[in-house]
């Protein structure tokens, strides 16, 4: 479903503040797969998604989404492939529109937008049967200002604007990480939930180690841009928090730095 | 106040609403702070009366004046989203070139149109004066645009454009080509402008090299006193809000220039509309364009 083949990206390159974010990295992921990304701050983690929407270009390397090479295409031509959801609450969404709004824009992902009605009675009522499956009374409110909504709210609303178009590949990027904990769990609960009924091909990154394990169907770590620790199914199975805690601080071949993780 | 000035100023802030109308596309809708009007205004008065002047119709001619205006606004686009520079001081590229491209179109400093068709013509023959005719004539011509602009920004394409100046970021994650809309916008927001400057020159009988100055200033006035007065919140109140801020606003300018306890004579106006702006922009609570001007950088 994806293949990334020794990817390399390079920030500032030639400068005094040059960061080598990817070097190398390869990766196979196939169809249904929902995998966790881990790794410490700068592993490289964001970068990836970056290469994997187009807003990031890799200087070296290919990208491949289902049989297509788009390693050469911009954000918007991938947006029919890929849907994403932003750490940031605000970065998902325009707070200045609607709900609905919001939605209707999701709803028309990658797909040429015409000059017909953005909103019609037809997509409201599609809009208010999705949101009212959240249970977070928004239905009646989709003529308010996204704006008005909570961290977690708009993440909520931002996980059924990434499922309105048929996707085939879902991207999550520390997408509980602003969210108080009860919000956090409902958040990734329904991120489970949707990720099944869609049969989405699903990378999550996270900071947290026990998410890394619990969610998803295999785990991927990250450090210095390249993938060190790839495990699924049984092995997978039989991870603990402490063993991948090992593996971390054998991988980074020092102490580990106990602030850059988190334990919940 | 009397009759023939407050007509004079329903139809001045009519043509003036198609400004503010193009101002609130690049400001608001696509938060790109575009100066490029200041000389898209008398580009549009340029091409039309040259036109007009050299015997084309009137109706051709201010279309192809709007059409002018339109690659302007594509030429400021292009400085900014092609070759990265500020937007504003690619707006002020573009208003200083046409400075020149303005004299070279009509040849001299001011061509009169007195005697000439104009679009006005056809309706003469009503047996209204031109006092009221004008008025009405802009009327309908501004009902006409600002419900296009109404109807493109409740569309498909108008709602991405909308995401485009909001949030560029996830503009492209959800599939929208952000420089291009940005463009069709600028391009349509400098052709409203290219409009009003078209019917200016047509009702006054003249255009002239000097009537660009200020114009951002006047449709930026226009678009603060409409939203300060109707407290917007969709777009199609929004545009309406324009309209009659412009309205609202050549109304007070009218009256503070007829007011003899303030001894203000014409010349004043620049001065008096200045003072107007910074006032709205110092005031607590004054949700204004310009505020966001140095916030963001045009959408990459």
């Amino acid at each position: 479903m994806i293949r990334v083949e020794d990817i390399r990206v390079t920030f500032n390159a030639g400068t005094i503040m040059e960061t080598r974010a990817l070097q190398g990295l390869s990766a196979a992921i196939d169809a249904g797969e929902f995998v966790t990304v881990i790794g410490s701050n700068g592993a490289g983690k964001t970068t990836l998604l970056n290469c994997l929407t187009g807003e990031v270009a890799p200087s070296a390397g290919r990208i491949v989404i289902g049989d297509t090479e788009v390693t050469g295409w911009p954000a918007p031509r991938r947006a029919a492939l890929v849907a994403r959801v932003f750490q940031d609450p605000l970065a998902g969404t325009c707070e200045g529109l609607t709900i609905e709004e919001n939605l209707a824009l999701a709803a028309a992902r990658g797909v040429r937008r015409g000059f017909d009605k953005a909103l019609t009675q037809q997509r409201r009522q599609e809009f208010r049967d999705k949101i009212a499956r959240l249970g977070l009374n928004l239905e009646n409110r989709l003529g308010d200002r996204m704006g008005l909504l909570s961290g977690g709210q708009r993440q909520a609303v931002s996980l059924v604007m990434a499922t309105l178009r048929p996707t085939r590949i879902l991207l999550l990027d520390e997408h509980t990480a602003a969210l108080d904990p009860r919000m956090q769990a409902f958040v990734l609960e329904l991120t489970r939930e949707l990720v099944e009924s869609e049969r989405l091909t699903t990378l999550m990154v996270t900071h947290s180690m026990r998410q890394a394990l619990s969610f998803g169907t295999r785990s991927l770590m990250l450090h210095e841009g390249r993938v060190v620790l790839d495990v699924k199914g049984e092995e997978r199975s039989r991870l603990e928090v402490a063993d991948l805690m090992a593996l971390f601080a054998k991988v980074r071949g020092e102490e580990l730095d106990s602030d850059s993780l988190l334990l919940s | 106040m009397n009759l023939v000035s407050f007509l004079g100023a329903i139809e001045i802030g009519l043509v003036y609403g198609l400004v503010a109308l193009g101002v609130y596309l690049s400001f608001r809708i696509l938060n790109f702070p575009d100066l490029t009007v200041d000389g898209s205004f008398p580009l549009g008065a340029a091409v039309a009366a040259t036109l007009i002047v050299s015997g084309v119709d009137p109706y051709v001619a201010t279309a192809v004046a709007m059409v002018a205006g339109g690659l302007a606004g594509l030429v400021t686009a292009v400085l900014n989203l092609r070759f990265g520079i500020l937007h504003l001081l690619a707006s002020i590229l573009t208003m200083i070139a046409l400075y020149s491209v303005n004299l070279r179109i009509m040849g001299r400093p001011n061509v009169a149109l007195i005697t000439e068709p104009t679009v006005l013509t056809p309706f003469e023959g009503l047996g209204l004066s031109g006092l009221y005719l004008k008025p009405i004539v802009g009327l309908v011509v501004v009902v006409i645009v600002a419900a296009l602009l109404a109807w493109f920004l409740i569309t498909s394409y108008g709602l991405g454009m909308r995401a485009t100046g909001a949030n560029p970021r996830m503009a492209r994650a959800q599939g929208i080509a952000t420089a291009q809309v940005t463009a069709v916008g600028m391009a349509v927001s400098n052709g409203m402008v290219a409009l009003g400057g078209a019917l200016f020159a047509q009702m006054n009988g003249f255009a002239d090299i000097t009537i660009g100055t200020g114009t951002i200033v006047v449709g930026l006035a226009a678009v603060i006193a409409g939203e300060a007065i109707f407290r917007v919140r969709g777009v199609v109140v929004a545009v309406v809000a324009c309209l009659l801020g412009s309205i609202i606003y050549r109304l007070a300018i009218a009256l503070a220039l007829n007011a003899d306890v303030l001894g203000l004579k014409a010349s004043d106006l620049n001065l008096v509309t200045a003072v107007l702006v910074a006032l709205a922009l110092i005031l607590p609570g004054a949700r204004n364009p310009l505020k966001s001007l140095f916030k963001r950088a045009a959408p990459p």
